[in-house]
């Protein structure tokens, strides 16, 4: 887009404001801005966010990055990487480091629910 | 499990820091701390001569400023942080690196990344090497880490270190940072989106997570709208999207929970001289401040109009410096003065620290003595700059946000807001790379982890998500997995076997960037055009035998007369440390030995500057008993003041009875310094009074080899100081020397 400076026109509507409202206006745009783009992330995740969860729960980058392409190509990434492990480790009374690495190993994908 | 740090580790400031050590034992190595650390500021700091408004602690170890040696050797320190950025691609030579920026006062080392590692889909394990940057890997930062943990002791002050939560890894770089004790870091999805290209959505849902992981770690969050005036055409017309661009981030940090005592503003004075520097830059960086106050600022050096001239980049950054000093900073950024034309070498890591600290130790305390006008100029252009930025942010807002303001093309377009040129950098919302990458959390999502942003289904009653699984890593570090190496050829051990041979065997290469590189500087002023005078110069530095002389830079001093290039080259040879004659340094006699013999013996010299030479700041500190020269000591000193004939001194020596004659000689024109010692000598032998005469010369440009050589019995050069003096008599009476 190309457009001329017609900063003097439009500022007609902030040139009142003291310094003080001008700021508050700055800050009160900001938020509005963030507001929906923090929304998304709150409500949405992604194959880094998962391989983050695996490496806090004792995993290697490699094992990580196994696991979250494996569950991802299951279309079960949606429900949390870090969650399917801890629910096949549940499952079969087993630790969460030797779910995720059967998982790596093609076990107990039958053990999760559809 | 944290091993303890052994006594056996703790650096010894004589001997090179061994990176072999270093690498040792990294398995079970944890950090020190987590988080940031600030300077510890001291108001009315007393410091040798001096009162100090705006420093901090002292170091334990550095290197002063050059000329500190005039002042007691005193080495005050700033109140900012002052950052170094380094990136040699070689983990291990940035590790002496970084303790040579520590002696010179950064305390806050931020490694940039290897190129392309903001597009790597994971995490890069081992030690690899980068280029223009280090691959950033677990044991790279432990490493790291771990050698400044033994650094920070030796100087006295704690060091942050720094690197990027970016790319599209973000999230598990953040837990890696958390993990290490990294303690700053730069995150702002807008510089992936811009400059990275990846995909919008992904990089804010991923930095969401991130900056919530830094923010349980206190890491000190670095935004990267600088970027905007580093890449803008015209980039003192981006100051309202500046504003624009540090408010989005640090809006958003907020949201997900970050403290705003950890977020910092990364600011650069837009401009450059011959612009208006000032003038242009002051209002922004007063505007910025009144916009974000409360948060940090970490004050950045111009970039953008750098090029290969080292000196004039020095200039400008003094300048910016002093920005911060007039308005604020938390931290000051600093640039190396080869920027523009090399990757960084490592001396110049340290000249950048050093414009930094220099210039705000010589500015110290003025703002107690100026302030900003009000009701001037200033005012007027910083309620502009402020509204043009929230007309920006209201187009924003009407244009349905953010993404859609990207997808525009409103970024990075060259034109002062509300003007638009139309070279913005334009990003499609469902393009870039990782597009299409983030996916809704279902009704049972759940992550079993501390530190984890937005929904999460836990089971109900769980208080802490990781009691689920006994700890997460950030409560329980032992469960961390280690990787050592991925690449058995790609790897920091093969890297140093041929520097540890070498040194092994004794020898030694220049170098400014890696062990041993070879590589030198050359400084060449050719009495000729440039087209003649560059291929003249890369002849001249093969002849001396540079291998691959390549000018790095030129300036005309003249389109006739000539013009200065500096080549770089490499030198293939080493010298044999076994090889090497060493003069053996000189013990002094003590000065209470001194006082005893003199007062004793009663003895007397007399003292002048030689020749048609009027300095006589010199000889006056060598001999006045009030800068401790060597009347303290009970010498009787005849002075006879300067530009005075060596006749008259020999004369004197008659007259007074006195066996010793003190000459300086600082003007070196036509090499008279050698012409007035050797006058003084032959004068002594004609009169056939040589051997009863100690004949001392004193000057900047002396030496006690030049002064031998003219004739005299010894000389002394630039930080003599009078108990030298006092010694050497001492011993040439008693007939040591």
């Amino acid at each position: 887009m190309e457009r001329g400076d017609d900063y003097e026109k439009r500022r007609e509507r902030v040139k009142n404001l003291t310094d003080v409202e001008l700021k508050d206006r700055f800050w009160e745009l900001l938020n509005k801005i963030v507001e929906p783009i923090v929304e998304e992330a709150r409500t949405h995740t992604s194959p880094s966010i998962e391989r983050s969860v695996l490496l806090r729960m004792g995993f290697s980058s490699i094992e990580a990055k196994a696991l979250v392409t494996n569950i991802s190509e299951r279309g079960l990434l949606g429900r949390g990487a870090g969650g399917i492990v801890y629910r096949v480790a549940v499952k079969n009374k087993i630790d969460v480091r030797s779910a995720g690495l059967g998982l790596i190993e093609g076990k107990y994908w039958e053990d999760i629910d559809p | 499990m944290r091993r303890p740090m052994k006594r056996s580790d703790k650096l010894n400031l004589e001997k090179k820091i061994d990176v072999a050590k270093i690498i040792e034992g990294l398995s079970d190595y944890r950090p020190k701390r987590k988080g940031w650390t600030w300077r510890k500021a001291v108001p009315n700091q007393e410091i040798g001569p001096f009162v100090y408004k705006d420093t901090s602690e002292a170091l334990k170890n550095s290197v002063p400023l050059p000329s500190a040696h005039y002042f007691g050797n005193i080495d005050p320190q700033c109140d900012f942080v002052i950052t170094t950025e380094i990136a040699s691609g070689r983990f291990e030579d940035d590790i002496r690196r970084m303790r040579m920026a520590a002696w010179h006062g950064a305390d806050h080392i931020m490694v940039i990344r290897t190129t392309g590692q903001s597009h790597f889909d994971g995490l890069i394990e081992g030690t690899p090497e980068g280029v223009g940057g280090v691959p950033i890997s677990r044991k790279q930062i432990r490493a790291s880490r771990k050698a400044l943990d033994l650094i920070e002791e030796e100087v006295g002050r704690p060091i942050n270190f720094h690197s990027y939560v970016s790319g599209v890894a973000g999230p598990e770089m953040a837990v890696l940072f958390n993990e290490e004790g990294v303690n700053g870091a730069h995150q702002d999805p807008q510089y992936n989106v811009l400059y990275r290209n990846i995909n919008m959505h992904r990089s804010f849902v991923d930095a969401a997570c991130a900056k919530a992981l830094m923010a349980d770690a206190k890491i000190l969050q670095i935004d990267g709208a600088h970027n905007a005036n580093a890449t803008a055409r015209e980039a003192w017309k981006v100051m309202p999207e500046l504003l624009v661009q540090h408010g989005i981030n640090s809006a958003f940090s907020l949201a997900v929970g970050m403290e705003r005592e950890n977020i910092a503003l990364s600011t650069v004075p837009p401009t450059a001289p011959p612009a208006p520097k000032l003038y242009i830059d002051l209002p922004y960086a007063v505007a910025l401040r009144d916009f974000f106050n409360g948060f940090k600022f970490r004050a950045q050096q111009n970039t953008r109009y750098m090029e290969s001239d080292t000196s004039e980049a020095t200039i400008t950054h003094v300048l910016d410096t002093l920005i911060s000093r007039l308005t604020s900073a938390d931290i000051q950024s600093t640039i190396t003065p080869d920027e523009g034309r090399n990757v960084p070498w490592h001396y110049n890591n340290v000249l950048g620290v050093n414009t930094a600290r220099q210039t705000l130790m010589g500015v110290d305390g003025f703002t107690e003595m100026i302030e900003l006008k009000e009701d001037s100029p200033l005012d007027k252009k910083v309620r502009e700059i402020k509204e043009r930025a929230v007309l920006f942010l209201e187009e924003i807002v009407d244009m349905e946000g953010y993404f859609a303001a990207v997808e525009e093309g409103h970024f990075v377009d060259s034109g002062n807001f509300p003007e638009r040129v139309g070279d913005g950098i334009k990003r499609a919302a469902d393009g870039g790379v990782a597009a299409g990458s983030i996916l809704r959390r279902e009704a049972d999502y759940m992550a079993p982890v501390c530190c984890h942003f937005g929904e999460n289904h836990l089971p109900d009653g769980i208080k802490k998500p990781c009691d689920l699984i006994d700890g997460c890593t950030l409560c329980e570090p032992g469960k961390i997995v280690y990787i050592d190496e991925l690449d058995e050829e790609d790897n920091v051990t093969r890297r140093l076997e041929t520097p540890l041979k070498e040194k092994e065997a004794g020898l030694i290469r220049p170098e400014v960037e890696w062990a041993g590189d070879g590589v030198v500087c050359v400084t060449v002023m050719v009495p000729d055009p440039p087209d003649v005078g560059e291929a003249a110069a890369l002849i001249m530095a093969e002849k001396m035998g540079l291998k691959d002389p390549e000018v790095i830079h030129r300036r005309v001093m003249h389109p006739a007369e000539g013009t200065l290039f500096e080549v770089k080259g490499r030198l293939d040879f080493a010298v044999n440390r076994a090889d090497l004659v060493i003069p053996k340094k000189e013990v002094p006699v003590a000065e209470d030995e001194i006082r005893e013999y003199i007062r004793k013996r009663g003895v007397s010299v007399v003292a002048a500057t030689v020749g048609e030479d009027e300095h006589s700041v010199g000889m006056r500190e060598i001999i006045d008993i009030k800068h401790g020269g060597i009347e303290k000591y009970g010498f009787v000193c005849h002075y006879l003041g300067t530009s005075v004939p060596v006749a008259k001194l020999v004369d004197a020596a008659v007259e007074t009875g006195s066996k010793i004659i003190l000459i300086s000689t600082i003007i070196t024109h036509n090499d008279i310094h050698r012409v007035n010692m050797r006058r003084l000598a032959d004068l002594a032998v004609e009169r056939g009074l040589r051997s009863d005469l100690v004949l001392i010369a004193g000057g900047t440009q002396v030496t006690d080899d030049t002064a031998k050589e003219s004739g005299m019995d010894a000389g002394f050069g630039r930080g003599t100081k009078g108990h030298d003096v006092a010694s050497l008599i001492v011993k040439r009476l008693r007939g040591e020397v």
